[in-house]
């Protein structure tokens, strides 16, 4: 691997997360990594620091100070729909520009950010494959993703602002695997609830491959926005027929009920507006990535949808 | 949770059920297509090039499985109900095409017909692609419906794509406007949307221009209830008396008549300014028009 080259540390933010795990795997052997979150990290490998840190901490500035860092890889974006809109976007947005703000006082050369196909939006009248340049629309009916956005627009304004740092800014659809996010869990239902008369198109891609578009993107000479596609698309009923999972079609109306329902009453981790992934179309062209970047995903379809259930296969 | 397993494992018995009837159906609607439509269908079928993913369908999300009874039942109605006569079908060119027609008839049968057209008597048979109108996508079942047999969300990224990939893409420039009118307006052509001139520059593609006749006839409107419309979220609200009449709800079997135009090409900045583009849509417009008035005036008859 030739990420980054010489002497200098890589710091990742978010490093408990299960993805940030799967990166500091990948690169803690060739580059001296500096982890950033505030979680604890108990497997973690012997020779990667781990700050235990808030990234909204002046703390964070001494990571900076102490070891010359020759890249940031974001990951530390909070996406827990159960907190409180000021503590999200305390974190998410108050907290990057803090980290933006060193970036550029260190002149770190390198800072990759991970943003999501989702800061597009589902809607009914989207292209059935968004380019770089679609508006983010994804907060006009699911306010917890305006923080989202927000964290894109602040990485692609410091892209314009500091040409001196190579920002890559990665759209990724939606992740499968063993991390804890809304698409895994949902697929991991036992029984799977879907909007009856709606089977979009989806696109989803191997937590695997993510770290790989991620290794892809600290290599010299890489900057930009991309989206990041994982294999071919397929209906979201094919996705759940891999699973060999059963289905409950519920009309729309009333499921969005039930979830609104379900999430006063702290039944279900799914907040009412993200019905919408299961009703209308969000996928992104990745030919640009596939091209500057030079990122395809490895895994097959099969081999992705089939990671949620990572234990077991 | 223990409930939500029973209900998929109640859902599990009555899909296998499903299924069973399914595969019933699917193997007397091949027979039937065999005696009704000729063993041509099939064969047919199988020449019409399509892109599919590992997952059998493609990026757009068509099904061969569903559109293969679309075009079943759209060949049914092109031959038997509504006896389509089709002319100029050796003006559809090979590679990409934009197939600019009239609208017409309260639902897009003429639509249908088209693609039957251009499956069942074109040479090598064409699998027409068109595009819906955003807020069909809201609709259950509709939505899935259009996206499995092939239509697109009518968005230029979306045309733009489907040419590029060398299909033939039906539009309808005039729109809502067009299928919705009233039948003192039938085979007037309301006015042209300038979309297709840009995308049909930029994309460098010939446009086919088509004249559909007999659909005008199928539903007859009187008036049209803008303000239930805007209510309903509809684009139109049409009053159809025959609607009331027992088997009314059934279009006129009317005759209609498709007529395919000598290719059309045109060149410039696909950016200019609409007056220049209006100037190109009314070549088009005019071509259109008098195929229309033509088509209209040669038939003996309405109903055959």
């Amino acid at each position: 691997m030739s990420e980054v080259g010489g002497a200098g540390s890589i710091v990742v933010t978010g490093v408990c997360g299960r993805l940030g795990k799967r990166v500091v795997r990948l690169l803690h052997r060739e580059h001296k990594v500096i982890g950033v979150d505030r979680r604890p990290f108990p497997d973690k490998p012997k020779d990667v620091l781990h700050e235990q840190v808030d990234i909204r901490r002046k703390k964070l500035k001494d990571v900076f100070r102490h070891g010359e860092v020759k890249a940031v890889v974001h990951l530390g974006v909070m996406h827990d729909p159960r907190a409180s809109a000021s503590e999200h976007h305390e974190w998410n947005v108050a907290g990057f520009a803090k980290l933006l703000e060193y970036v550029q006082q260190f002149k770190v050369p390198k800072l990759v950010v991970l943003s999501s196909a989702n800061v597009y939006g589902p809607q009914a009248g989207n292209a059935q494959f968004l380019t770089e340049d679609a508006p983010l629309l994804g907060g006009a009916r699911f306010s917890e993703i305006r923080d989202l956005i927000e964290v894109d627009m602040l990485a692609q304004g410091f892209f314009w602002k500091h040409p001196a740092t190579e920002t890559v800014i990665l759209r990724p659809v939606h992740i499968l695997g063993t991390v804890r996010n809304a698409p895994s869990n949902f697929l991991r239902l036992p029984t799977v609830p879907t909007l009856m008369g709606f089977d979009p198109m989806i696109q989803v891609i191997h937590e695997a491959d993510v770290v790989g578009a991620i290794a892809s993107a600290l290599l010299p000479g890489k900057r930009g926005i991309f989206n990041i596609a994982g294999p071919e698309p397929l209906p979201l009923s094919h996705a759940i027929r891999i699973l060999g999972r059963a289905t409950v079609p519920v009309p729309y109306t009333l499921g969005k009920i039930l979830v609104r329902r379900m999430w006063s009453l702290r039944l279900t981790t799914f907040p009412a507006p993200e019905l919408d992934h299961i009703r209308y179309v969000c996928m992104v062209d990745d030919t640009r990535a596939r091209r500057d970047l030079e990122f395809s995903p490895a895994r097959s379809i099969e081999e992705t949808v089939r990671a949620v259930d990572g234990d077991r296969w | 949770m223990a409930n939500l397993a029973r209900i998929g494992s109640f859902a599990r018995g009555a899909r296998a059920l499903a299924r069973g009837l399914l595969g019933t159906a699917t193997g007397a609607v091949d027979g039937w297509m065999g005696t009704l439509l000729g063993e041509d269908f099939n064969r047919r079928l199988a020449r019409v090039p399509l892109s599919l993913t590992s997952q059998g369908v493609d990026p757009f999300g068509l099904d061969p499985q569903w559109t293969k009874w679309a075009l079943a039942s759209a060949a049914f109605l092109h031959r038997r109900y509504f006896r389509t006569e089709v002319h100029g079908a050796a003006n559809i060119p090979t590679g990409r095409v934009l197939l600019v027609a009239n609208h017409s008839g309260q639902i897009p049968i003429d639509g249908a017909l088209i693609g039957a057209a251009l499956f069942m008597d074109v040479e090598p048979p064409r699998f027409t692609r068109a595009m819906v109108e955003k807020w069909t996508q809201t609709l259950p079942f509709v939505s899935m419906l259009f996206a499995r047999v092939g239509q697109v969300v009518g968005v230029p990224e979306n045309a733009q794509r489907l040419l590029e990939q060398g299909e033939a893409l039906l539009v309808f420039p005039e729109g809502a406007r067009g299928i919705s009118k009233t039948f003192d307006h039938r085979y007037q052509l309301t006015e042209f949307g300038l979309g297709f001139m840009r995308l049909a520059i930029e994309t460098n593609t010939p446009i086919v221009p088509v004249a559909v006749v007999g659909g005008e006839e199928q539903y007859v409107s009187v008036g049209n209830v803008e303000s239930l419309a805007k209510l309903l979220g509809m684009p139109s609200f049409p009053l159809i008396p025959q609607l009331l009449l027992p088997g009314g709800q059934l279009p006129l079997p009317t005759k209609y008549r498709i007529y395919f135009g000598e290719p059309m090409q045109f060149a410039g900045d696909p950016d200019d300014d609409d007056a220049v583009m209006e100037e190109k849509v009314w070549v088009v417009k005019s071509m259109i028009q008098s195929m229309l008035n033509r088509g209209v005036k040669d038939r003996k008859h309405v109903f055959w």
